[in-house]
């Protein structure tokens, strides 16, 4: 911890943000041609780019296929020059594997699998730039290139992280809150019906902050639904408005 | 080798004009609470609502409501030309990649096989089916039948189906591809294209002696001349065009296309003012044909 001082007195934090501000989320769908669908997603200084492959033919082990439903396959990634120290970082090392389970789980509970039997759905993602809540841009951004790639879902799936410090929750978690010893929770949510999707927290926290923390990443990612959704709405005007001509 | 470089751009914005669409829907939007409309591909109810599962343009058929997405996978329907590529071999079938979400199927028994209609298919056949097409063939076939799970049955009983031999596959969206009464063509430029429903796109010189070697597993090897070749790049490159600016693609599209690219050299087609371009010559020239 070192004397960082994650909340000052007049209730900012150390990049300038409120306790319950969300960085500033820009997106674009569609940024690959060859994918069935692909989306690239910024939220503050973490990046990270999305592409989907599916529903196609079992590829690999045959033994996997679920007769009643698709198999979803996620792989996380993060590029060597992702974080401050350039890092070869091999295939399938025990953090991105994890995150990758925690993807699919996640994307299990979006997207309508029953539809598309004995087929499956590929999701790779990769972080370009690493600043904090690696998991909820990937999940924002996955979630833009499954709607590009025209699977159905039963609605966004949107992901905020947030810490607890000083009896505040903090909202969207940058590397600097992150690494500062913060207890903090991902959240990914279905923000119209309010369901959650995943709920990870491998810190401590005393069990009367918790109902206050969830509370708090409820509200961020339905922030952030409101911006995925007009990014969609508006991908969605300027491409049909090519068509139409 | 000169390489030719450039700087990243601004993207230009696209002007959405004040004219917005009121029947685009994005996943979890409620269509309609009226109950007495039936669910169609794309939604699904939810505590009683009809609410949209992906996004794209609603559409209505009586009391059927549908939302296509702008952009999918193949769905198949009976009839349809496709291009695809076998990726295996199986006991009396062979397996296909078309696009779609399952890979299609091709029986031994729907092809043509040398030897006439009406030939028995005995257990050599099945022995040296590898002989006929083996895994990563390219083949033209027509969809016979769909299964309840979605895969496609393919048949190539026809001469104009069968295995494709030199030519270029260009992979693009299944709903850039119109409809339409054939999908092959022989270009005045001199080159034939197949406009597979599935989105494969195949191009090749047009054969001289089209009885002869047509539906049949005979491909030429001979060398295909530095014309037809670059007819066909061009041709290439005008559907990549084409395909960037979303317009549809049928005969007389790619023909106003590769006629509006002529003034450009084969490569330059791809840089971006100049796709733009000739995309625009062609737009004008079908509004011109319409009107």
């Amino acid at each position: 911890m070192a004397g960082l001082e994650l909340l000052s007195d007049q209730g900012y934090r150390l990049d300038g943000r409120k306790a319950t501000e969300v960085r500033k989320v820009q997106a674009r769908m569609g940024v690959f041609a060859q994918a069935d669908g692909s989306a690239y997603l910024e939220q503050g200084n973490t990046k990270a780019l999305a592409v989907v492959y599916g529903p196609h033919e079992m590829r690999g082990s045959r033994s996997r296929t679920l007769h009643d439903r698709a198999v979803i396959n996620c792989q996380y990634s993060m590029a060597t020059f992702s974080t401050a120290e350039r890092k070869r970082r091999p295939h399938g090392d025990r953090k991105s594997t994890e995150m990758s389970l925690h993807l699919k789980q996640t994307f299990e509970a979006a997207v309508m699998t029953q539809l598309y039997p004995r087929s499956q759905i590929d999701i790779y993602v990769k972080i370009l730039q690493s600043d904090g809540g690696n998991y909820s841009v990937c999940v924002n951004a996955a979630t833009l290139a499954v709607i590009d790639a025209g699977i159905p879902m039963r609605d966004y799936v949107c992901a905020c992280t947030v810490g607890f410090v000083d009896e505040t929750p903090l909202a969207d978690l940058c590397y600097a809150e992150e690494s500062g010893g913060v207890s903090s929770l991902a959240l990914a949510l279905l923000p119209r019906g309010g369901q959650i999707a995943l709920l990870q927290m491998d810190a401590r926290l005393h069990q009367d902050h918790l109902e206050a923390l969830i509370e708090a990443a409820m509200i961020a990612c339905k922030g952030v639904s409101k911006v995925l959704d007009e990014v969609v709405r508006q991908h969605l005007q300027e491409v049909s408005m090519l068509t139409a001509e | 080798m000169a390489a030719d470089m450039r700087l990243p751009t601004i993207r230009k914005p696209v002007s959405v004009s004040t004219f917005e669409r009121k029947d685009l829907v994005v996943p979890g939007d409620v269509i309609t609470s009226d109950t007495g409309y039936m669910r169609g591909h794309g939604t699904y109810v939810d505590e009683e609502k009809l609410t949209a599962s992906v996004a794209g343009e609603v559409q209505r058929v009586d009391k059927l409501i549908c939302v296509r997405p702008l952009k999918t996978r193949f769905n198949g329907e009976v009839g349809d030309v496709v291009v695809g590529r076998v990726t295996e071999v199986q006991q009396k079938r062979w397996k296909v990649e078309t696009n779609s979400r399952l890979d299609s199927v091709l029986l031994l028994s729907s092809v043509n096989l040398p030897g006439g209609e009406l030939r028995r298919r005995s257990a050599e056949d099945e022995l040296t089916m590898r002989e006929y097409l083996q895994e990563g063939d390219l083949i033209s076939a027509e969809v016979q039948s769909v299964f309840a799970d979605g895969a496609l049955s393919l048949h190539t009983r026809s001469l104009k189906y069968g295995k494709l031999g030199q030519g270029v596959l260009v992979q693009l969206s299944p709903s850039l591809i119109k409809r339409q009464k054939t999908h092959f063509h022989n270009l005045p430029c001199g080159a034939s294209i197949i406009l597979g429903n599935n989105g494969f796109v195949w191009l090749n010189p047009t054969p001289e002696n089209q009885e002869e070697d047509a539906g049949g597993f005979y491909t030429s090897l001979e060398p295909v001349n530095l014309s037809d070749r670059e007819v066909i790049s061009r041709l290439r490159n005008c559907l990549l065009a084409l395909a960037a600016h979303k317009v549809l693609l049928y005969d007389t599209s790619v023909l106003y296309c590769y006629e509006s690219s002529l003034q450009h050299q084969v490569k330059d087609i791809l840089k971006p003012e100049v796709m733009e371009e000739i995309v625009m010559l062609t737009q004008q020239k079908l509004l011109e044909q319409e009107g």
